[in-house]
Parts: structure tokens; sequence; C-alpha cells
């Protein structure tokens, strides 16, 4: 897995509660075996005209926006469906990180699973964020952040600074970009003695 | 003497492999149910790391969300969706998993054929790779929706790394209406937790209202916890339970044993919850929903909403957009609203006890002529029983379309879609933008009030209902 220390880039706000995996990634993009290649396909019914041609009013696709790789986002984001193509067309387009008040469960674990790091922050910070990335914008360049693990804080160079909370054990997964179930089978006789208390044993089974 | 736990407490207890310092903890996991659209990532995963799946047996798979639901003897017209199925079955093939597969008399969606074989028991944890999962709580077991990494590593390990989630007890009291149904219940309690008033806690579902419902029904309630943000909703077994499972195919051997174990499962008089409220049954009345996600919902009886009148900024601004993108004026009845498609089927409503609410509405009647309708069966068992109940007749004089096993229309991945601005009366569980295809429009409902809709033309009153 990629590790996520320390990364400064270009914020995409997306002005919208409740975006979930079916916008991040319609199923008609769920049909692929590979983890790879997914980017192409990211929000791709807002991002795209029924032509094909790319929607302008959409966020997105706002010129000073290209090449952004920290999404600015409103509450319980990505609810909804657990595909971890989500996470997945995320990272092939270029975030390595999604900020926002809250996120749904099952997204909020699988973007740990990708080297992506979802950051929560108050709804008041986050309030601060999109006015900052609007007054950046309309300034004429792209409001730049840097999302900090090993400090575990969000800054900016005009004096915003918030730190986060992220689970100790996630945030090492992630500073170390660690194969996690490597790192569980090192518990193998745990796991082996705990089928063997419930009568189990792997490949044999048993009637729980 | 020792303190008083929850469900929840119990389950997770009897499943914490080790706690290592530092770690988060590793729980076991006694069912996982795989399918073909968040597996093949997995399968990949561990070819390529030379590893192989821990606990075979008690990993069951079958295709349900990329399947045409037409002949099953004709091939499957798209070659990504015929790839993607193969791929199941090459993996089930070479990791030993039990594959049910399609032509085979048991394939269904993942939810419905699990506690339909006896897969699915009390006091266990199950995993599957979709949010769904939390439909197997209904038999007092801990089951939530996992990411395709996480799914590998259950493969790999017959565990998962987890955090004990929060519990949140939803108590509903009194009981429910004639015509009023569990989907209009959990609609309901979605309506008022928000879609994310569950988040981050595991919702057991309590009091005399719960009790009352039938296993079917229950289902349909613990389906749509993640609707409201829970990763899992559950509902402690009972006599109703034990009924349902007694002589399913996969249940243990000695089954009044195992009853016996599963009895001391329910939450210990006086144990606490992190959060509580509580709920009026005879408060809901038949739900319809009018937005983008299943929390935007009224009764059948009253109007599209205003979003002027919401005091939250975000709420104001996400129904402007629902409204826009519904087509839908503020004000407007809801029993007023025309309908073009009808979707009865999906893992929360597509079990016998659906298709016959349905049946015993639409029975005599026919379809209004501007709408196209159509019943997906859960499985390859429902859809037997409801044949040999004489319930495909009903729908097919009617109008209906009866089709194969799958999930259909309820994520559209197949060839079953909305047309864009085709507006569905549905029982499934999402009506995100574009879930049931593009630019197409989803209203949530029960089955009676989806065959009740496909007959008028547009939403109706069940409790008005003339039956025939
Ligand atoms: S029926 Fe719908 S919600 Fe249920 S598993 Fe299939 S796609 Fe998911």
């Amino acid at each position: 897995m990629q590790p996520f220390t320390t990364h400064t880039g270009n914020v995409a706000p997306l002005d919208r509660a409740n975006v979930d995996t079916d916008q991040i990634i319609p199923k008609q993009f769920l049909k692929r075996i590979e983890r790879t290649g997914f980017g192409q396909f990211l929000f791709f019914d807002w991002r795209f005209l029924p032509d094909g041609s790319p929607d302008p009013a959409f966020e997105l696709n706002q010129p000073i926006r290209q090449g952004a790789s920290i999404l600015l986002a409103r509450r319980n984001f990505g609810c909804g469906s657990s595909r971890e193509h989500a996470p997945w067309a995320l990272d092939d387009y270029g975030f390595r990180s999604v900020i926002a008040p809250t996120f749904a469960d099952i997204f909020f674990n699988n973007c740990f699973q990708n080297g992506m790091l979802p950051v929560k922050l108050d709804e008041a910070d986050v309030d601060e964020l999109f006015r900052r990335a609007a007054a950046a914008e309309a300034a004429g360049h792209a409001y730049r952040l840097t999302v900090d693990l090993q400090a575990c804080e969000v800054r900016d160079d005009g004096g915003f600074t918030r730190s986060f909370a992220v689970d100790p054990f996630r945030r090492h997964c992630l500073l170390e970009g660690l194969d996690n179930i490597g790192l569980s089978l090192k518990h193998v006789d745990k796991i082996t003695a705990w089928e063997n208390a419930h009568g189990l044993s792997p490949l044999q089974g048993g009637a729980t | 003497m020792p303190a008083p736990r929850t469900l929840l407490d119990k389950i997770w207890d009897d499943h914490l492999v080790c706690s290592p310092d530092g770690e988060q903890p590793l729980i076991y996991i006694d069912r996982h149910l795989v399918h073909e659209v968040t597996s093949a990532q997995a399968f990949e995963g561990l070819r390529v790391a030379g590893r192989r799946v821990r606990r075979p047996e008690a990993t069951f798979a079958t295709p349900d969300h990329n399947i045409p639901t037409t002949d099953r003897r004709l091939p499957i017209a798209d070659p990504i969706s015929k790839q993607q199925i193969d791929t199941l079955r090459a993996n089930c093939r070479e990791f030993g998993v039990r594959l049910f597969d399609l032509g085979d008399a048991d394939q269904g969606i993942v939810h419905v054929i699990g506690p339909e074989l006896g897969i699915t028991q009390p006091g266990m944890t199950i995993v599957c790779g979709d949010s769904h999962t939390a439909t197997h709580g209904a038999l007092g077991a801990l089951a939530f929706g996992i990411g395709t990494s996480e799914v590998e590593h259950v493969l790999a390990t017959q565990t998962l790394r987890q955090s004990k989630p929060k519990s949140f007890e939803v108590r509903v009291e009194g009981e429910l209406h004639p015509g009023v149904t569990a989907k209009d219940l959990v609609l309901y309690l979605i309506g008022r937790l928000t879609t994310e008033g569950g988040t981050g806690y595991v919702i057991e579902y309590t009091g005399p209202c719960i009790r009352r419902l039938g296993m079917e029904e229950r289902m349909t309630v613990c389906n749509m916890s993640i609707e409201a943000g829970a990763r899992a909703g559950m509902i402690a077994p009972d006599q109703i339970t034990f009924d349902y499972l007694r002589g399913r195919d996969l249940v243990p051997k000695d089954f009044d044993q195992a009853v016996t174990r599963w009895a001391t499962l329910p939450s210990d008089a006086g144990a606490r919850y992190d959060r509580s409220e509580t709920f009026s049954g005879g408060d809901v009345v038949p739900q319809v929903t009018w937005g983008t996600n299943p929390a935007q919902v009224v009764g059948v009886d009253a109007t599209v909403p205003d979003p002027a009148s919401m005091a939250d900024s975000s709420d104001r601004s996400s129904a402007s957009r629902a409204l826009e993108y519904m087509g839908l004026q503020a004000g407007t009845p809801i029993a007023a609203i025309p309908i073009d498609r009808v979707f009865i089927g999906s893992c929360t409503n597509s079990r016998i006890e659906d298709l016959r609410a349905a049946a015993s509405v639409v029975r005599g009647h026919s379809v209004a002529s501007r709408v196209r309708a159509m019943v997906v069966p859960g499985s390859g068992r429902v859809k037997r029983q409801a044949e040999a109940e004489g319930l495909d007749r009903v729908f097919t004089a009617a109008g209906f379309e009866w089709r194969e096993a799958g999930c259909s229309m309820c994520l559209g991945m197949n060839p079953d879609t909305l047309a864009p601005g085709e507006r569905c009366a549905s029982t499934s569980n999402r009506n995100f933008e574009g879930r049931q295809g593009k630019g197409g429009r989803t209203h949530l409902v029960s089955p009676a009030m989806a065959a009740a809709a496909a007959v008028k033309g547009h939403f109706t009153d069940i409790r008005q209902w003339r039956y025939l």
C-alpha cells in the first residue's frame, strides 16, 4: 500500500452533502475486475454531459481545480454502497485526501486500505475552508492545503491550522504503508486458538 | 455478578480473537458471503500474495448484482458482465468456495439466500462486500458490509480488523396500523434518524412493535440500517427466529441444542446502550420518498415539502437539488405524482411475504396503461414458492413482468434500468441520483404501495385500497 505522510496540494471544493458512492463511481463502471483505471469514471454522471463532453457547470471541471489532490466536501461523504471502487476512483483521479465534517463508515475504512487519508474537521472549520477556497479562487489561484498525518494537522499558508483525530493504529499503518493482511497473519496462532476453542479448524469446518 | 450485556456485547466478546497493544482488535468472522462485483480484486490479491482462503467452508458465493433477469438459458449479452461472472466462477473453483451459480435452483440475492438456506444464524458474525449485509442482523447476528480490501483480509485470515462499534437502541413501542408495513416503519425511522444518525453505531431494534414483526419483515428493517448510516442493525432472536430457521438446509444438526444457546443472546435486563431513542409504531403511515436520499421521505397523505421551510441550510440546498432532479414541485400531493415504472424486488423486499402482499393488492386489477411494472423474486426458491402459490399468474394476468432472481433494477447494473426522466415506484432501498439508471427518478415504497401505484398509475394510500 502507498504510504501517506504529509501531502500538500490544491483543493477542489465540492459543496454538497451526502455525496454517495453511486455518484462517486456509477454502477456501470463496476464491471471491471481490476483495481485500477477508475479515475476516468469518477463522478461520471455529474462530470459529463450526455454527449460525453465535460459539463462546465460541475465543480471539478473548473479550470482552476484541475490537478487538485485534496477534495473538500460536506457531511456524510461516501454514504451508500460499500464499493471500494469509490476510493479507487478518487485515488486514480489524483486525490490523496478528502476533508469533510463526517464520512460514512465503510467509505472511511476503505480509504485507509488504499493509502488515502479521510480527515474529519468540525463543520465550522470546513465552512472556513470553503470560504478560504472561494477567496483564493476569486483571486485567480487555487487554494492550497497541507494535510500532515505526522503532526495530525491540516494547515494553509494563511494562518489556518487545525489538528484532527485519527485512530493511532490506522495512522501507523498509513504512515508506514503496511500490508494489513500480513500484519494480521502475525496473529495466526491466536486465530487458530480461537478456532480450536470453538471446535473449528481451517479446511475442515464444522458447525458453529 | 457480571455486568449486564447487550446482544452486541455478547457477540463481540465471543468473537474477539485478540486485541494486541496499539492495534485495532481482530474479530473472528463466522460467515463470509461473496458476490461477483466486489470480490474479483480480492481473489486476485490472494493470488498475487500466494495466499489461500482460510476457511472455504465458511464462505458462500452467488452472482446477483450484474446478471440478467431474463431467460437463464440465454448467454449473457454484455461481454464485460460475462467476464465478471466467469471470474467469480473461476475464483470459486480455484479457492474451493461453494457457489450458487446462475441456473442453480438456490441462486439469488446474497442477502435473500443467506437466511433462506440457514447460512445466517443467531450469534454469528457475518460479512459481505455489500452494504446491505445488515439484513442478516434480523436473525440476531452481527452482520455488516465491508470493502474489497477487507474481503481479501477475511478470505485470508477469517478475521476482520474492527474497533468495537457503539450501540444504539432504537425502540419501537406499540404496533403498526393495518396497511402499514416494516418498509414504512424503516423509512419513517430513517427520516427521523437522518442519513447519518446511525454512523459509528450498530442499531439494535427493540420494543413490542419490533417483536410483533415476522422474520421477513425484520429483515426489511435491518436491511435499511445502512441508509441511516449504521453499518449493522440487529434484532434479538426469539421464537419467531427459531421457527423460521428450523429445517433449513445449513442450520446445525443438533438444532434444539443450538436454540438453547441462541436463547441466551438477547440483551440482559439493565444492559446499557451508548444511545437510545424511542418511537411509536402507531405514528407511522405508509411512506413515500420524494428526494434523492432515503431520509427525504413523507407519508403518502402529505405533500412534497418546501425546501424554504427547512431550518438547516444544508438540508435546504440538498432538498432543492433533489426536487430539481426529481422533477417535482413543492406542495404537490404525493398521491398526485404519476409514475411510469414499478419495480418490486431487491434484498429489501423480494421475499415471499413481500410478493404475497403485492399480489393481494394486484389480484383482479390491471396495471395502468402508462406503467411498465416488473416483479423480480429475490431467489430461485422465492420464485418457485411464489409459482407454487400461483402468485406469478396473479402478476402476469395484471400485466406485470415476472423475472428470474437477482438485484435487477435495484441498482440497474444489468439491462433492467430506468430511462432518463422515468419515474419509478420501487421497493428497493436507495433513491440516489441515477441509482436505477441515469436520470431515473426513484420513489421508495413498500411492496403493497408499489403494487397499488402500478394499478393506479400514481401513488395512492394503501389504507384505502379496495381488495378484490
Ligand atoms: S438488491 Fe440492491 S441493495 Fe440488495 S444487494 Fe442487490 S444491489 Fe445491493
